[in-house]
């Protein structure tokens, strides 16, 4: 057995995690461009249909978690296939740290560079639906547990995919059934807020539904890729 | 036990066992299915309150539970494929995915037809049975469509029985969140069918339909399983022995 060079746990973690938010950083199209998309269709809305400010408090919460959702499938083929393409994913599996936990940084890169983009913009789009302050508060709690839960059932449903070519309609098919909780959960609360019903229980569900994703989602994601890259 | 369920696991036996099988399956299934209809539509009391509608009732809780069903074999196969290696269980998986979500699209629409006249709309976004099994004929389609664009046959096999896996523990969360929001959201005046329960001159033709689907369900499984079972060892000497008969 090959000592690991007193390599850390951590240490792998902290390595894969800045060096994927690098590579991401390298292309900020990549990143950029589902947000563009998040803002452009959200905006598109309002002209579509009867832009009253009691419709657009209706919809408004549902509009911005489709789109959330949407915006970030686009997002999902850059988690693993980018590098499946060069080679990288081989040595990544290949590597002494346990893949399971390289995934769960990749994944924490991934939410890093999207989700936390698309949770800072929220609020102008909170703005454009006419929500109020305390509203717009709850939906970026919603938005940040959510987009985390999307980041790790994605990585699933990417990591299944990867010796498949332009997978990305075929991998919102799959993941899409399995994150209708969190639309569901994320535009409801949103929804009781503005009714001015309770909200924590809401919260509650989420956080408890990122937490269920977080113990599954890695192993499962490992497994694909050791199955998919064979 | 362990060692039939060996025997089992070996193509040639199954094979053989399954032939077996669906002869006695087939005809009981369809003789049940017979009984119950004719029993449930012509002889079974009008229900007092949704009078001869609720007949329909004969066919979709048979669909609705084979729907149910399938997905729980399926994921038990995927299970037993992905710890234990055994590929008839991969097999298996392949015969009932396109089964599971024609029975998903029969509860769907037999359910669609009778909430017409019961709650006077072809579609209740309020009722968490009906969109759950909507969602479960999503998962059934993700199933296929993974499937088929992998062409690798191994990948393929154990890829997507780690999605059936995953879509088999959601499930349950699928289902209580849909009806943990139907229950935030105000409750519809409109679902309180169904009334007392039910009476055993209607519950009888009921149980004769859900036995005989389920044994037409196996029957179909078997066969579908076989054909599959035989295309992937149509390289081993005893499928070709057998598929040649005596021109070997």
């Amino acid at each position: 057995m090959i000592k690991s060079n007193n390599i850390s746990l951590l240490s792998g973690f902290n390595a894969m995690f800045r060096r994927d938010c690098f590579q991401y950083l390298k292309n900020p199209s990549q990143l950029l461009n589902p947000l563009i998309f998040f803002v452009m269709i959200t905006a598109a809305f309002p002209f579509a249909i009867n832009s009253s400010k009691l419709q657009l408090t209706q919809i408004g919460p549902g509009i911005i978690w489709v789109m959330a959702i949407l915006s970030y499938l686009l997002t999902l083929q850059h988690l693993y296939s980018d590098d499946a393409d060069d080679g990288c994913l081989d040595y990544i599996i290949l590597s002494p740290q346990p893949l399971p936990l390289l995934v769960l940084a990749k994944i924490c890169a991934h939410w890093f560079s999207s989700g936390l983009p698309l949770i800072i913009i929220s609020p102008i789009i909170g703005i454009i639906y006419q929500m109020q302050v305390d509203t717009i508060l709850v939906m970026i709690a919603t938005l940040f547990f959510g987009t985390f839960a999307l980041s790790l059932i994605g990585s699933i449903g990417a990591s299944l995919t990867i010796s498949i070519n332009n997978s990305n309609i075929l991998v919102s098919l799959l993941v899409l059934p399995i994150m209708i909780p969190i639309l569901i959960f994320g535009a409801r609360t949103i929804g009781l807020h503005q009714t001015g019903s309770t909200t924590i229980s809401g919260l509650y569900f989420m956080s408890a539904y990122c937490m269920f994703a977080l113990s599954f989602s890695p192993f499962a994601s490992a497994a694909a890729l050791r199955i998919g890259s064979e | 036990m362990w060692a039939f369920l060996h025997k089992m696991a070996s193509p040639r036996y199954f094979y053989k066992i399954a032939s077996s099988l669906v002869p006695w399956f087939l005809p009981s299934g369809l003789l049940l299915m017979v009984i119950g209809l004719i029993n449930g539509l012509f002889y079974a009391p009008p229900d007092y309150q949704q009078g001869d509608a609720f007949r329909i009732i004969y066919v979709h809780v048979p669909a609705a539970y084979i729907s149910m069903m399938a997905y729980s074999l399926m994921a038990f196969a995927a299970f037993v494929a992905l710890i234990w290696r055994i590929k008839i269980a991969h097999a298996v998986i392949v015969g009932a995915a396109p089964l599971g979500a024609w029975f998903t699209f029969l509860a769907l629409l037999t359910g669609s037809i009778w909430g017409r006249p019961m709650w006077g709309t072809w579609w209740e976004w309020g009722d968490p049975r009906l969109t759950s099994e909507l969602l479960m004929l999503f998962l059934y389609l993700g199933y296929m469509a993974l499937r088929a664009s992998i062409p690798n046959l191994a990948q393929a096999d154990k890829l997507s029985a780690i999605l059936i896996l995953i879509g088999a523990i959601n499930i349950p969360i699928i289902h209580f969140s849909v009806e943990w929001w139907t229950s935030l959201h105000q409750g519809s005046t409109l679902l309180k069918a169904g009334g007392p329960a039910i009476a055993s001159s209607m519950l009888y033709p009921l149980l004769a339909m859900i036995i005989g689907t389920t044994l037409y369900f196996g029957s179909l499984l078997l066969v579908r399983t076989k054909a599959e079972v035989i295309n992937r060892e149509k390289h081993s000497r005893w499928a070709k022995k057998m598929l040649l008969g005596n021109q070997l």
